[in-house]
């Protein structure tokens, strides 16, 4: 009986499979692109465990276990690169809710078009491609640049923050801002869409304030939103951002703007040591995927939202 | 409930809030339009601080100057070429992906999904896709510009929402009765209904192609083969020193300034040239991409 069970099902999955053969061949295409340009290179991951040679191959180099992780962690740089990375994350996620704040101040507005141009305009900076974008920083806080003839005309001695190790992570976190806040409001603007009209002229008539709308009415309903994205800027924690860091980083801020992405690309592909700087990426790879999880799970205890 | 509100006078934190967003706004696009306005004006008024609202000293000097670099124009003929056929190269492979996702019984589907997924969490890093790209012998090779993966699983969720939200069901069940295959279903029936999302994923590719630096720095060293992205760090990065020697007699000190001065004027010129198409597209654009948002955020 069992068998006979069986067969008909495993004939019934040919079958379905089968009357799908046309799907099967749409779909084979990315699977194999993805497979080569992905799934290949995380088995090539392997090479951060062993003393790749180019000769050997991938394959064929010898184990030497956890060897260039135990390089990396006691690197007399490991402790400022593990520093910098993680305070450069932090300064950009306290301008991080600013594009919430925007998105309700551009909720408040009751000028339709106003409030249109303002989005359109504000959106803009997103476009322009990082090369660009930190061109345009370095350029304002050079000498005769925007930033320090303003700063001349009240009165400022000429510095240039590019310069300095201290302003390295503001002057990031600044450039992100510049170029998300518009952009990042869409997501919130569009989920304030969703605010019931009623319930907020039920709070009006009430006698809420506008303020207190926002607060009781506007942030509940946006709560699941911010903390699904927040969840998601969690994952990309160490990981963010490697052109823009690249693209800022001077000679004399290398002490600051020196984060785990950079120093892969420089042992990885300036220095060749291949292996080494392989396993620097997993061991970043790894601390954000425990990162995400762990907001994940946090996010699910408090508030029942979660990405998965 | 709208009605109601508009009869509303404007209230002080009404005008408040439009000073605050109105402020903002300036802020952000100030800096642009600084920009453009200085790459118009005599570089020694730039640098004086003469141009913060309106152009001064009108030239064209520095678009005249930029017109003579050839690199530039390689960069610029390389990355139109990068960005057409590579995000073709994207959407032939995402676009029926996608509509195939939406099958209801197929088998397999969870895992096929599981498969584009993970992408978006774990990856190989930097090195381990290097040495593949070095192994395929695409390294200086124009091809690693436009192949690749090709599916962002973003673009792909995106896409299969779409798929599966904007096009009703009963359209391909008459479609089946009438004896047509996945395969004309999904050329007769969901392309044409799909032209929106099509055009929003060609302009998510092809911004993010006209945009990439990331991938002309890994693996293209020759000139000749450099992305405009990469063209315009070369020239931006470049740092003319201002060399003001002691012996100098004045009109010499001046004729270097001056040459600096147009140097960095310059600058400001191949910005504009740099971003020009997508400036034009702009409007466009940012319809476009918005509505991309709006499905996706339908379901995270």
């Amino acid at each position: 009986m069992k068998t006979v069970d069986q067969k008909t099902s495993s004939r019934s999955l040919w079958k379905r499979m089968w009357r799908h053969r046309v799907s099967y061949l749409m779909i084979l295409p990315p699977i194999v692109t993805v497979f080569i340009f992905h799934y290949i290179p995380i088995y090539g991951v392997q090479i951060a465990f062993k003393d790749f040679s180019s000769r050997l191959g991938i394959w064929g180099s010898k184990w030497v276990g956890l060897k260039h992780f135990r390089a990396f962690v006691n690197h007399p740089f490991f402790p400022r690169i593990m520093w910098n990375t993680f305070w450069l994350n932090v300064v950009s996620l306290i301008f991080w809710p600013s594009s919430i704040i925007f998105a309700i101040l551009l909720n408040e507005m009751r000028s339709l078009k106003l409030k249109k141009t303002c989005q359109m305009l504000t959106y803009a900076p997103y476009f322009v491609s990082t090369v660009v974008a930190c061109s345009m920083c370095r350029m304002f806080l050079n000498r005769g640049g925007l930033f320090n003839i303003a700063g001349d005309i009240l009165g400022f001695e000429y510095v240039n923050l590019l310069s300095s190790a201290k302003a390295f992570p503001w002057i990031n976190a600044v450039v992100d801002l510049w170029r998300g806040l518009g952009w990042g409001t869409i997501i919130y603007l569009s989920a304030l869409a969703g605010v019931s009209g009623e319930l907020v002229e039920a709070a009006r008539v009430d006698g809420a304030t506008r303020l207190q709308v926002i607060w009781h009415v506007n942030l509940p309903h946006l709560k699941p939103t911010i903390i699904t994205l927040l969840i998601l800027r969690m994952g990309s924690m160490l990981s963010s951002g490697f052109e823009q860091i690249y693209l800022l980083q001077t000679p004399l801020n290398l002490d600051a703007s020196t984060v785990i992405s950079t120093y892969v690309y420089e042992t990885g592909l300036v220095s060749q040591q291949f292996s080494y700087s392989s396993a620097i990426g997993l061991f970043n790879n790894i601390i954000n995927i425990v990162l995400i999880l762990a907001a994940n799970t946090i996010s699910k205890k408090v508030s029942e939202t979660s990405l998965w | 409930m709208r009605k109601h509100s508009k009869l509303n006078r404007f209230t002080p934190y009404d005008y408040i809030i439009v000073m605050i967003v109105v402020l903002i706004t300036v802020i952000i696009v100030y800096p642009l339009y600084y920009t453009v306005i200085a790459s118009f004006s005599d570089s020694t008024e730039v640098y004086s601080g003469h141009t913060f609202l309106w152009i001064k000293g009108f030239t064209l000097d520095a678009y005249r100057n930029i017109l003579k670099e050839k690199i530039i124009w390689i960069g610029y003929r390389n990355t139109i070429i990068y960005t057409f056929a590579g995000t073709l190269y994207n959407l032939v492979l995402t676009i029926p992906a996608a509509y195939v996702l939406t099958k209801r019984d197929m088998p397999f589907k969870g895992f096929i999904s599981w498969f584009f997924f993970l992408t978006m969490y774990v990856s190989g890093g930097m090195i381990p896709s290097y040495l593949l790209v070095k192994q395929l012998g695409l390294v200086n090779s124009p091809l690693v510009m436009i192949v690749g993966a090709g599916v962002s699983c973003y673009n792909l969720i995106v896409t299969r929402q779409y798929f599966a939200t904007g096009i009703p069901a009963d359209l391909y069940e008459a479609a089946y009765i009438d004896g047509a295959g996945d395969g004309r279903c999904f050329v007769k029936i969901a392309l044409p209904l799909a032209k929106p999302i099509v055009a929003v994923m060609a302009l998510y590719y092809g911004v993010g192609r006209w945009n990439d630096y990331y991938t002309g720095l890994l693996y293209i060293y020759k000139e000749k083969y450099f992305s405009l992205q990469q063209v315009l760090n070369k020239i931006l990065t470049s740092n003319l020193e201002l060399k003001l020697e002691g012996k100098m007699d004045p009109e010499m000190m001046a004729h270097a300034l001056k040459q600096y001065h147009a140097a960095q004027g310059m600058k400001y010129s191949i910005i504009f040239v740099g971003s020009l198409p997508l400036l034009i597209a702009y409007p466009f654009l940012q319809k476009y991409f918005a509505k991309g948002i709006m499905i996706g955020s339908v379901k995270g």
